[in-house]
């Protein structure tokens, strides 16, 4: 069995029709269980107070906002390269979902930063390549919007993605190779010298966890019915044509 | 039930509403778009089925 076998639409359509239920369950739980263990069972930080709980939403939202533009990147190139319609369809789908976790990432870190750092917003390296990754989403959802013939519009799209890629690329790893500016460096990294304590970090694994489910979950559905609009469209077209 | 949040409980509630607000209207408009669009097609399938 090859890989290839799910860029038909009708083998796509199989399988997520299967997958949904139990991906979908899956994610309920594991969002149910971060969201309620960090919330209501974890102590309050000795610097940082109960903002400490913005954790569980801020640092997945931010993760995922990143990984789905790497998705859609995967996506894109699979489509420039194979010409397979489903991945251009997924990355099309995917792209709303990145959108909303980079709003939720952005909104959740000026909350968080203006009583630990002073501001609601500053002009810093990682916070900057994320506003920036935020606008690509936009111009990519604007331009699937704006074209008219689908495989014009994927073709530009891809393009933009792989433009676009460079500020995903700057959103995660700024912190490492610009040592300036507020936010802090990868709290995550087993090996860093400053990481979060344990008690926080099992319930913010399972948000995580949690996220990408509900990521897959929204992208399986969406593209889903970018399959079945597209379908809807060369029906109409066909009956268009015998009237 | 609820945890004593202190002095930042507006600001932990106003990321968690704020979030679960956007999370929430996201699910809605994919289940909702998904749904308009599939009865969309199965009407089109049906009209060009009878049409055959």
């Amino acid at each position: 069995m090859s890989i290839w076998e799910y860029a038909n639409p009708k083998k796509f359509m199989q399988t997520s029709s299967w997958a949904l239920p139990w991906v979908s369950g899956l994610g309920v739980i594991l969002l149910a269980v971060g969201l309620v263990w960090g919330f209501f069972f974890t102590p309050e930080d000795y610097k940082q107070g109960s903002t400490v709980k913005i954790i569980y939403l801020h640092v997945p939202s931010a993760m995922m906002a990143v990984s789905a533009w790497f998705m859609m990147l995967a996506g894109s190139l699979i489509w420039l390269i194979r010409r397979h319609h489903v991945s251009a369809l997924a990355a099309k789908a995917a792209a709303p979902v990145g959108l909303t976790f980079t709003v939720i990432g952005l909104v959740t870190g000026a909350i968080w930063g203006q009583p630990m750092w002073g501001t609601w917003w500053a002009w810093d390296p990682r916070l900057t390549s994320f506003l920036i990754l935020g606008l690509f989403y936009l111009g990519y959802i604007a331009l699937w919007a704006a074209v008219e013939d689908a495989d014009t519009a994927a073709d530009l799209t891809s393009v933009l993605c792989i433009v676009g890629s460079v500020f995903a690329f700057l959103s995660r790893y700024a912190v490492l190779f610009w040592n300036q500016g507020l936010h802090q460096g990868a709290s995550l990294s087993v090996d860093s010298e400053q990481h979060v304590s344990d008690i926080y970090a099992f319930p913010l694994w399972t948000c995580i966890a949690g996220f990408v489910v509900l990521f897959v979950t929204l992208v399986l559905l969406r593209t889903r019915t970018e399959i079945r609009s597209r379908r809807m469209k060369a029906l109409m077209a066909r009956e268009r044509a015998g009237a | 039930m609820m945890p004593d949040l202190g002095k930042y409980a507006d600001t932990v509630l106003s990321a968690y509403g704020a979030a679960i607000v956007l999370l929430v209207v996201l699910v809605a408009v994919t289940l909702w778009h998904g749904a308009k669009v599939k009865r969309q097609l199965a009407e089109i399938e049906g009209r060009l089925a009878k049409g055959a």
